[in-house]
C-alpha cells in the first residue's frame, strides 16, 4: 500500500465511525452520504452529501465529520456537494437491516419509484409484526427522512423511512 | 443578461422559499392535529433549506461577500422579491393548505425546469434535491384540497372561500417583468407561459376532484417581484429579523 491510499484508509477508518444523530445506530456512511475521500495536492478532501435541504442534523454532522477527519490529517478539508443530490438508494443493505430492527421500516425499491407520493404505492410492511395491513398516517413524521405509518393488524405505529 | 439581473432571478427564489417556510413556521405548536403541525414544520424546513441555497448562490454571484444569514436578516421589506401569496397571514387552516397548494403546483414546474434545464450548474444542484421534496409538498397539499373540498358542508365553503380569496395573488407568478424576460432568454427560468400552462392543468385537476370550482378571474395582484408587499411582509420581517438586528454577532 503506498502512503496516498495509507492516508485515505485512515480518513476512511475514522469517519465509518461518525454516527447520524437522528438514527445514531447507523453511521453517516451507511446512510450513503460520504461521497468520497480523496487526495488533493497533499490535502485530503472528504465530499459529503447532505439528504434534506433543510435536515438539522446536516450542521452536526458535517462538524463531526470534519473532527474526525482533523484528528488524523490536521489540514483536510471537508467539502459538501449537493449534486448529485442524495437519494434513498445509497443507503446500504446493512443500514436497511439495522434500520428494521430498530422498527423503522426501511425505504422501498428504487427511489425512482414514485407511486408511494400518490398513496397508491407498494405497501409497506410493519416492522414488528410483518403484515403488509399498514396505512400511512401523514408523509411526513418525526424527522425529514421519515413518514408516519400504523398497522392494521398489531396496532402498534412506526415510521418509515422515505423514499427520496 | 446581466449579473445582476442573474443575482435577482437567484434571490427571488430564495425569497419565496424563505417567506413560506417562515410563515409555515407559524404553525409550529399550533396545528389542528399534531400529526400536521408535525408536516407543516417539515415543509417549513425543507424550505428553509431551500432558501439557504439559492441566497448562498446569489451571495456568490452578487460578490460583494454577503452569506445567506446576511441576505435573509439584513434585507429590508423592499429589497425582498417573493410573489405576493407566499406573504399572505396564515388564516384559518384551509387558508394556508389552498396558499401551499397554489405555490407547490407552481414551484413544482419551477422546480422541475431549475433542476434538468437552467444554465446555471449550482441553482441546478439546489434546485435537483428540492425538487424531490417539493413533489412531496405537493401531494399533501393537493390531498388537503380533496379532504376539505369533498369533505364535509362546511369544509367545503371554507376552502372554497380560501380559493376564491387567494385566487388572485396566484396569478403573479406568471406576470414576467424585465428581469424574467432576460433570464428566459438566458435560459435561466422557464417560459412562465408554459409554466402557466403545466401549472393550470395540474391545478384543475385536483379542484375538480375536490368538487372545488376554479376561479375563473383572471386579474391578479403584482408587486411583489419589484418589491412593492403588502402590509404583512413587514410584521413578518420583523419577527424574522429581530434577534439577528439586535445581536448582529450572535452565535449559537
Amino acid at each position: 500500500m503506498n502512503s496516498t491510499e495509507k492516508r485515505v484508509n485512515q480518513v476512511w477508518d475514522l469517519i465509518r465511525q461518525v454516527m447520524d444523530p437522528e438514527l445514531p445506530f447507523l453511521s453517516v456512511d451507511d446512510m450513503g452520504m460520504i461521497r468520497g475521500v480523496r487526495l488533493e495536492q497533499d490535502q485530503i478532501v472528504v465530499t459529503l452529501t447532505p439528504t434534506y435541504s433543510g435536515c438539522p442534523a446536516t450542521d452536526v454532522i458535517a462538524t463531526d465529520v470534519r473532527s474526525a477527519l482533523h484528528a488524523v490529517e490536521p489540514t483536510g478539508r471537508l467539502e459538501l456537494a449537493l449534486s448529485p443530490p442524495w437519494t434513498t438508494d445509497w443507503i446500504s443493505d446493512r443500514a436497511r437491516h439495522l434500520m428494521a430492527q430498530h422498527g423503522i421500516a426501511p425505504p422501498e425499491g428504487p427511489s425512482a419509484d414514485r407511486a408511494f407520493l400518490t398513496g397508491q404505492g407498494k405497501t409497506i410492511p410493519c416492522p414488528r409484526c410483518k403484515s403488509t395491513h399498514t396505512t400511512m398516517v401523514s408523509a411526513f413524521g418525526s424527522t425529514a427522512c421519515k413518514a408516519h405509518f400504523t398497522c392494521d393488524a398489531c396496532l402498534e405505529p412506526f415510521e418509515h423511512f422515505k423514499c427520496i | 443578461m446581466t449579473t445582476e439581473q442573474h443575482v435577482q432571478v437567484a434571490l427571488r427564489l430564495g425569497d419565496d422559499a424563505m417567506i413560506l417556510g417562515q410563515r409555515l413556521s407559524e404553525w409550529c405548536g399550533h396545528g389542528p392535529v399534531l400529526e400536521e403541525d408535525i408536516a407543516l414544520s417539515n415543509i417549513a424546513l425543507d424550505l428553509l433549506g431551500q432558501a439557504r441555497g439559492y441566497y448562498t448562490r446569489a451571495g456568490v454571484l452578487e460578490g460583494l461577500g454577503r452569506d445567506e444569514d446576511q441576505l435573509a436578516f439584513f434585507r429590508t421589506d423592499r429589497e425582498f422579491q417573493n410573489h405576493l401569496l407566499v406573504e399572505r397571514p396564515n388564516g384559518h387552516f384551509g387558508d394556508t393548505m389552498v396558499r401551499q397548494f397554489l405555490f407547490d403546483a407552481f414551484s413544482l414546474e419551477r422546480t422541475q425546469f431549475l433542476a434538468n434545464q437552467t444554465v446555471d450548474e449550482d441553482l441546478a444542484a439546489v434546485a435537483a434535491k428540492a425538487v424531490k421534496e417539493v413533489r412531496y409538498h405537493f401531494s399533501h397539499s393537493s390531498q388537503w384540497m380533496l379532504r376539505l373540498g369533498d369533505g364535509t358542508e362546511e369544509s367545503h365553503r371554507k376552502v372554497q372561500e380560501s380559493l376564491d380569496d387567494l385566487w388572485p395573488y396566484a396569478g403573479e407568478f406568471f406576470v414576467e417583468d424585465d428581469i424574467d424576460k432576460a433570464a428566459i432568454l438566458a435560459g435561466l427560468l422557464p417560459d412562465l407561459s408554459v409554466v402557466a400552462q403545466a401549472w393550470h392543468a395540474r391545478v384543475s385537476n385536483v379542484l375538480a376532484q375536490a368538487t372545488l370550482v376554479k376561479p375563473t378571474s383572471s386579474w391578479s395582484q403584482r408587486g411583489g417581484k419589484q418589491g412593492i408587499h403588502s402590509e404583512h411582509l413587514g410584521f413578518l420581517l420583523a419577527e424574522m429579523q429581530v434577534l439577528p438586528r439586535t445581536y448582529p454577532d450572535a452565535s449559537w
